[in-house]
């Protein structure tokens, strides 16, 4: 059972993402409307506490719990592919009210009907995979 | 008990994300859940039809078991720690609910309106934009992107990257049209 511990973690971070309400179409609405802090309070305490942690993490060297060095990759510089595939994303993001993770933890949490939107959002994988070849990145 | 079915104020949630981030770090692994979407279309098959969709699958089933959880979690919010009053959003957000005719679909427990989102609306127009196109762009988008939400404006910002910051700014372009002028005429039709 060397997955147990994702299996934990998954179980919490379908919790938080419903408890914080992150999950809610109402909160990501509320978002884009400027009309609540709630969204940017969860994201940008995570981010706070994301820089100063890798930042710590980077200065010290730390290991990871196999006693391996921790190293972070650099994302592949490109404007175009980010902003054309963030656009696309951020419309399905409005639309659906939820990006993956909270796809399934609605789903979880008693809303089938949000599978259709996720077996829509493994589709528009596949034909982004079908159509890398031929899109500016 | 009410604390285990009160929602989690916003500094809570944030911390908790962070948590779990640091937790798949010093596990040896990267937080980004789109990430799945690509494993399932590869063990369907898809590595038939794209090399991008060719890889060893194995690899990345501590992921899929992370989705599992998620989905479990899900689960057990709803079963044991549902809150028992509607949420608490803004004033100024129950004025655009107000304009949309959604304000009754805010009730005790329930975090998504559905009066949207429900079987029976898969076959109008606004119902197949939203939930299908809407799902539809969210992988697309995620994959072009190189990342969602966790692996971008979480992880991606967290670690400085400039093409992540791109990303997220083009989350809110895309994001801020769809509520701002596409509901508002989908929901009129």
């Amino acid at each position: 059972m060397k997955f147990l511990q994702y299996l934990l973690y998954g179980i919490l971070f379908g919790i938080i993402l419903i408890k914080s309400e992150v999950a809610s179409w109402f909160r990501i609405q509320e978002m884009f409307h400027f009309q609540s802090f709630h969204m940017y309070g969860v994201i940008g305490t995570a981010v706070v506490l994301g820089i100063i942690g890798i930042q710590l993490i980077k200065k010290f060297e730390m290991r990871d719990f196999r006693g391996e060095k921790i190293v972070f990759h650099d994302k592949d510089k490109s404007i175009a592919r980010y902003l054309i595939g963030g656009i696309i994303f951020g419309l399905g993001w409005a639309l659906t009210g939820a990006c993956p993770g909270p796809m399934v933890a609605l789903l979880g949490y008693g809303y089938v009907v949000i599978i259709v939107a996720f077996l829509s959002a493994a589709f528009g994988t596949f034909v982004y995979g079908l159509l890398r070849d031929k899109l500016p990145h | 008990m009410d604390i285990i079915h009160q929602p989690w104020p916003w500094y809570v949630g944030g911390t908790a994300i962070a948590a779990i981030m640091f937790l798949l770090i010093f596990s040896g692994k990267e937080f980004g859940f789109s990430d799945n979407l690509r494993t399932i279309v590869c063990m369907c098959g898809g590595g038939k039809f794209s090399k991008f969709l060719d890889f060893d699958w194995k690899q990345r089933l501590w992921n899929l078991t992370f989705m599992a959880g998620t989905l479990l979690g899900g689960w057990i919010a709803y079963t044991y720690m549902r809150s028992e009053e509607p949420m608490q959003l803004s004033s100024s957000f129950f004025s655009t609910l107000d304009s949309w005719g959604l304000t009754g679909d805010v009730k005790p427990g329930e975090l998504i309106p559905e009066s949207l989102f429900n079987f029976g609306q898969l076959g109008s127009i606004a119902g197949i934009v939203i939930i299908i196109f809407g799902g539809f762009f969210v992988g697309f988008g995620a994959r072009y992107a190189g990342g969602c939400t966790s692996g971008h404006a979480i992880s991606g910002l967290s670690n400085l990257q400039l093409p992540s910051l791109i990303a997220v700014i083009g989350f809110f372009i895309g994001g801020l049209f769809v509520s701002n002028i596409l509901y508002p005429w989908l929901l009129n039709l």
